[in-house]
């Protein structure tokens, strides 16, 4: 079977994939997670009163906010990938938007590839056999030029 | 008008891993803390639960479950829910029922019994629950989000692994004599950095573990005080239980975003306000602070509550540890109790255990880790989903 988004528009998968916010149509304060699309959704902004939003693409690339890794084997509902359990790492990633998300860290990539304030960019990779999920992947990595 | 309350009476069950129902722990808190306050329970007319709790789902009705076993005595009754600010909420609540005038003396209890290793959702899916989606698509636990704030102090401030193994070192000295404390051991810097990492940069010694625990306190108005022959009882001069505003800029545990700051990045962040507030309340400023009990889920965490309860500037908190001025002798002594690295968690006794400790530090009582002519005390800590504490007390 192929996989699909772990959490249904949330992310696109396309060629250059992006997290999908919710926008919101009164004050256009965007929002990550977007907000529900089956039930009433209010902004958040204490100013607003909003209750509708549109789908906002957000930026593909940010900075890193800060970084870790979970080098013990996450309880459930986390599913680890490999057996034995092979650690990964996490980045929390600053966006044009103004909203820092967290993620995994794409495949191959350590704490040892990330800075705070180094920039990086969104992949998709599998989270396990049958989902997808958002990762985040380093743009220049350590120890070579950047490509300016 | 004044708004102080007199601390009659504090009083806690040891923290350990006794495998005890709850009720037990709290009971015993309660009748050590009315035994200190020399009020008979009968005297008691508001009862005030911290709730247990596990990742944010309710577990029992504190308020009632400890006011039967304690025989019930017509006192009203209130329950607080506020996750790691749990015991503060509670503490708040009788507060303004005393400064209302509609009661007069109030026991708050708050106590806990905590299941072993990671702190872990309940089971079953839910999608639309933040708390279930961090570990389900993301594997993020507690201790991946202290570590994330370790690693922005190492980038931002030149923090190092060592920094945050002298806190765990300076907590356990502290700790040694506390007979209310789990581990009451001497740790060295190699020790920490000899533990295993769990997610870098903290290693297992830098991050506090669950317990098993409960604290009790009994307040009243400074008149009721006065009545029993305190002149000089020590206050809560301040409760701080203020959420967030928005938009809320810094990543908290269990979120897997923050609000967007694209229209200005706000004055302070939300741990800065919950401070502020209790200052602003009762008319102290931080250089006034004798010494400071704040929640050390991890050791770098305390780092940034140094700095958060505005004991230092930004990106100082290291200059002050390595001077030694945070430990007992120095000029603004952090968690003289030991702290959470001495206790472990038990989330809805913690808040209260830290009010616990100030009052006897103010009173002189803190034997073995008094901290000498202390005159007042804050705490501060932060629940999940938006719950701020702190509470400021002054003899």
């Amino acid at each position: 079977m192929t996989a699909s988004p772990a959490v249904e528009g949330w992310f696109t998968t396309g060629e250059d994939p992006t997290l999908l916010g919710s926008r919101c149509t009164t004050c256009a304060t965007v929002y990550f997670p977007p907000l529900p699309v089956d039930r009433a959704g209010f902004c958040r902004n204490p100013t607003c009163d909003g209750e509708e939003f549109e789908t906002a693409e957000l930026s593909r690339r940010g900075r890193v906010w800060s970084y870790t890794d979970a080098q013990y084997q996450p309880p459930p509902p986390y599913v680890a990938r490999t057996d034995p359990y092979e650690p990964f790492a996490l980045a929390a990633v600053e966006l044009a938007e103004g909203i820092t998300v967290l993620g995994q860290v794409a495949d191959g990539y350590g704490v040892a590839d990330l800075k705070v304030g180094a920039e990086v960019e969104l992949v998709i990779e599998p989270l396990d056999d049958e989902l997808l999920v958002w990762r985040w992947k380093p743009v220049v990595e350590l120890g070579e030029e950047a490509d300016q | 008008m004044n708004t102080d309350v007199a601390v009659l009476g504090v009083g806690m069950h040891p923290w350990g891993k006794w495998g005890k129902p709850f009720t037990e722990y709290g009971v015993h808190a309660a009748r050590a803390a009315l035994d200190d306050s020399g009020v008979d329970w009968s005297e008691v007319d508001f009862v005030v639960g911290g709730e247990t709790v596990r990742n944010g789902y309710g577990g029992y009705v504190a308020g009632a479950t400890f006011a039967q076993a304690l025989g019930w005595n017509g006192a009203r009754v209130a329950t607080s829910y506020a996750a790691c600010a749990t015991g503060a909420q509670a503490l708040d609540t009788a507060r303004a029922r005393i400064l209302a005038g509609l009661s007069e003396v109030a026991l708050v209890v708050g106590a806990d019994t905590t299941p072993k290793g990671f702190l872990a959702p309940n089971a079953g899916e839910r999608w639309d629950d933040p708390d279930w989606l961090r570990f389900k698509l993301l594997g993020m636990t507690n201790p991946a989000y202290f570590a994330l704030y370790a690693r922005r102090r190492m980038d931002l401030y030149g923090a190092t692994p060592e920094d945050f193994a002298a806190v765990k070192v300076k907590n356990a000295r502290h700790g040694l004599e506390n007979p209310n404390a789990r581990y009451r051991k001497e740790v060295t810097v190699e020790d920490v950095l000899g533990s295993a990492v769990v997610s870098d940069p903290l290693h297992l010694l830098d991050i506090c573990a669950t317990s098993d625990g409960a604290a009790a306190v009994v307040v009243s108005s400074v008149e009721y005080a006065k009545k029993l022959g305190l002149d000089r009882p020590v206050r809560v001069s301040a409760v701080s239980t203020v959420t967030p505003t928005f938009p809320n800029a810094v990543m908290d545990m269990p979120n897997i975003s923050t609000d967007s700051v694209a229209d200005g990045t706000p004055e302070r962040t939300f741990k800065e306000s919950i401070a502020d507030a209790a200052y602003e309340e009762a008319g102290i400023a931080p250089e006034d602070v004798s010494l400071a009990e704040v929640y050390d889920l991890s050791t770098a965490l305390e780092l940034d509550w140094m700095e958060d309860l505005g004991l230092c500037k930004r990106g100082e908190a290291e200059t002050l540890l390595r001077a030694g001025e945070t430990t007992i002798g120095g000029r603004i002594p952090v968690n003289p109790s030991g702290g959470l690295a001495c206790f472990g968690e038990a989330v809805p006794a913690q808040a209260l255990a830290q009010v616990c400790e100030v009052t006897w530090q103010l009173r002189g009582q803190a034997t073995g880790r008094q901290v000498e002519g202390a005159t007042v005390g804050i705490t501060a800590n932060q629940g999940l989903f938006g719950h701020g504490s702190a509470v400021l007390l002054s003899r």
